[in-house]
């Protein structure tokens, strides 16, 4: 199978000032959302395991800028970035951080479970792989009622070594099921390097069930764009599964205990820094539109709205104790 | 020759936390029986995502100490074929709930090949996993599945209390011949006990009474001892006696030292962390009433986790625990039964 080469689709594209501010927009929001969120659990305010994308803004908001309201996606134990691309009110996300009756969960799932049918988020799945079936699923369904709708299935490297990768988009391949698998290989699992653990490359086992793969700079939110257009108008065709292979990097730990990394090195961080994603965009901004955005406006706006959530948010009621029992079965 | 012994037994000890005995206990079975290996998601460099597996891998190397892929199924059922031919794996799964993602590998594989092949091969290999809620870690991570392993014969199922029994019978499953699935409290790695001067083993399948009383006998599990434990301090102090007996293995399952203690207090209540419905706590509570009948002075009580996922939020997460002051009530309400 080909593989596209997308550099040269990103010329094509030539985003608008309004599309390049928006998806600055939104890396900003991304960033600022998880920055408060590691704030808030350094003082003891938000609890549990929950897991930041710091670095990898670029692959949820580049791919969810190519999909449509109700486009399907699913997401990771590393979520924010997509619900918030897709969508999300930081301020029930907030309040589902911090157990609130508001939260999007009604404080039943937390940082690693947060869904939103009003965005098509089907939500973010705690166990490594859990949602490849869910989003292929979708896709299926997608099929069978002739809805156009795409899903699109957010997974990182370490997942791609759970069987039913295989399994699913195997089918999805005999099935032309419009389906986007988004790798987010960020070159770790937990503490564990993925050389140590994956053989071969990822996008070749796609390539081998004749799924389409596009090898993406994941630093770079139009590269990912781009290529997620392609991919989305494909699946959307009818053309079969897609396999979106975006190169990325986590800044900090696995979680929010992972501090010292002893499992890296401080220059290959450093490395990756030098490729943040935001600023990247905001030089994209610079030098194609001569400054016509205020990236200092955009993230001070960005920051109010995140300290405005903050506070609504810590408004909120816990659940009452009756909640517990409810959405077991339905009622 | 190490020795058997009850960890009751006075011995000279040192203070371990829970994962330091464990550690030790993998340390000391490695060393004696180069057949033992580790394998599973950051048991290697990382040192376990609990620190259980810390400095084997720079002691044993990179071909005794595994680091996998994230394929739990792939890893258990590669264990049950290495243990088939002759090595003894310990296989490390992070959290009890993953289990099910190996399941197939668990139950039909290796839970079946000695009857299945009328004893021509067998599988004797340890899966190291946790249960226990009470991290705010939601409903993927934080079940005690400990009784659906243990509804499937030809699994052992153990459940350590304290870092003494921890390194004892973490020790005793790697040399079992059996596959045996070791359940581990995440709330105890960090707790410290005391763990008894050179090897020693404990047996699988001998439940211990903790704490001698003769009003009431509760029957705890794991994580639910302390809770046991606690539960008894107070009613002391209303001048009840309970006393606590930590049944530590699921299978082999030691009824006699339960019945023996339930059949002298007349008065049972079972605590267990597992859901209620069909669980450790009913299979239990099944098991004395069918046995101590006689001796029942109160039918016997128990206290499980709500039938409920375990949720996000700690004002509903707390709800669905058992806690000590439940267990009093369940006493309270046993002691006041008229027969
Ligand atoms: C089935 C399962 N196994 C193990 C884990 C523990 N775990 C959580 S995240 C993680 C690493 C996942 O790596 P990857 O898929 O590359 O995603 P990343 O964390 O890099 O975003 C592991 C092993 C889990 N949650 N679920």
């Amino acid at each position: 199978m080909a593989t596209t080469n997308v550099t040269a689709v990103t010329e094509d594209l030539d985003p608008s000032v309004d599309e390049l501010r928006s998806l600055y927009r939104q890396l900003v929001l991304i960033r600022e959302f998880e920055q408060a969120a590691l704030d808030l659990y350094a003082r003891a305010q938000i609890f549990g395991i929950a897991h930041v994308s710091i670095g990898q803004e670029a692959v949820p908001v580049g791919v969810c800028s190519a999909l449509g309201a109700d486009d399907y996606i699913t997401s990771t134990h590393r979520g924010h970035g997509h619900c918030l691309a897709k969508g999300a009110d930081p301020g029930r996300m907030f309040a589902e951080l911090f157990g609130r009756a508001a939260g999007y969960c009604g404080g039943k799932g937390g940082s690693m479970h947060i869904a939103d049918p009003s965005t098509g988020n089907l939500g973010a799945n705690a166990i490594v792989g859990g949602s490849l079936g869910i989003a292929t699923g979708a896709a299926l369904g997608a099929k069978l009622s002739g809805s156009g709708l795409v899903a699109v299935c957010f997974f990182g490297d370490g997942a791609a070594n759970q069987g039913i990768l295989l399994e699913v988009m195997n089918m999805a391949a005999i099935w032309s099921l419009p389906c986007v698998y988004v790798c987010e290989d960020n070159q770790y699992g937990e503490y564990t390097p993925k050389q140590a653990v994956t053989a071969g490359d990822l996008g070749d086992r796609a390539e081998a069930l004749g799924v389409e793969v596009r090898r993406v700079d994941g630093m770079d939110v139009l590269a990912v764009r781009a290529a997620a257009r392609g991919a989305v108008a494909k699946a959307r065709a009818g053309e079969g599964p897609q396999f979106l292979l975006c190169e990325t990097y986590r800044f900090l730990g696995h979680g929010m205990s992972d501090r010292d990394r002893r499992y890296r090195t401080r220059q290959e961080e450093a490395e990756w820094r030098a490729r943040d994603p935001i600023a990247g965009a905001a030089e994209v901004l610079r030098s194609r539109h001569a400054m016509a955005v205020d990236e200092a406006a955009i993230r001070a706006e960005v920051a109010d709205e995140i300290r405005q959530a903050i506070e609504s948010a810590r408004a909120e009621a816990f659940p009452d104790p009756e909640a517990v029992s409810r959405n077991v079965y339905a009622d | 020759m190490s020795t058997l012994i009850e960890s009751s037994t006075q011995v000279e000890t040192r203070e371990l936390t829970v994962a330091a005995a464990l550690n030790e206990a993998l340390r000391e079975e490695m060393s004696r029986d180069d057949r033992v290996f580790l394998l599973g998601e950051d048991v290697g460099a990382a040192g376990g995502v609990y620190k259980v597996t810390d400095g084997l891998y720079e002691e044993f190397g990179a071909g005794r100490v595994i680091d996998s892929p994230i394929s739990e199924a792939g890893i258990v059922g590669l264990a049950v074929g290495a243990a088939m031919t002759g090595r003894r794996p310990v296989v490390e799964v992070m959290f009890g709930d993953f289990l099910f993602l190996a399941m197939d590998q668990i139950v039909n594989q290796a839970a079946k090949i000695r009857y299945m092949s009328g004893g021509a091969w067998h599988a004797p290999m340890v899966i190291r996993t946790t249960l226990g809620a009470g991290r705010r870690a939601a409903a993927q991570h934080s079940q005690s599945v400990h009784a659906m392993v243990a509804h499937i014969p030809g699994l052992k199922v153990v459940l350590p209390s304290d870092a003494a029994d921890a390194k004892g019978m973490l020790k005793a499953a790697i040399r079992d011949d059996d596959p045996v699935v070791f359940f581990e409290d995440k709330l105890s790695y960090r707790e410290i006990g005391p763990v008894p001067r050179g090897e020693y083993l404990v047996p699988l399948g001998q439940a211990l009474v903790r704490r001698h009383g003769r009003d009431v006998t509760l029957v705890a599990t794991s994580s639910m001892v302390g809770v046991a434990m606690s539960a008894a301090e107070t009613l002391a102090g209303a001048s009840v006696e309970a006393e606590v007996v930590d049944v530590r293995c699921l299978s082999p399952l030691d009824l006699d030292t339960v019945l023996d203690s339930v059949r002298r207090t007349g008065r049972c209540v079972v605590v267990d962390e597992g859901h209620r419905r069909f669980g450790a706590t009913a299979e239990l509570a099944a098991s004395v009433a069918e046995n101590a009948y006689r001796e029942l002075v109160a039918p016997v009580r128990r206290l499980a986790a709500m039938d409920v996922p375990v949720p996000f939020s700690p004002v509903l997460e707390d709800l669905t625990i058992p806690r000590a002051d439940q267990v009093v009530t369940a006493v309270n309400g046993l002691m006041a039964w008229e027969r």
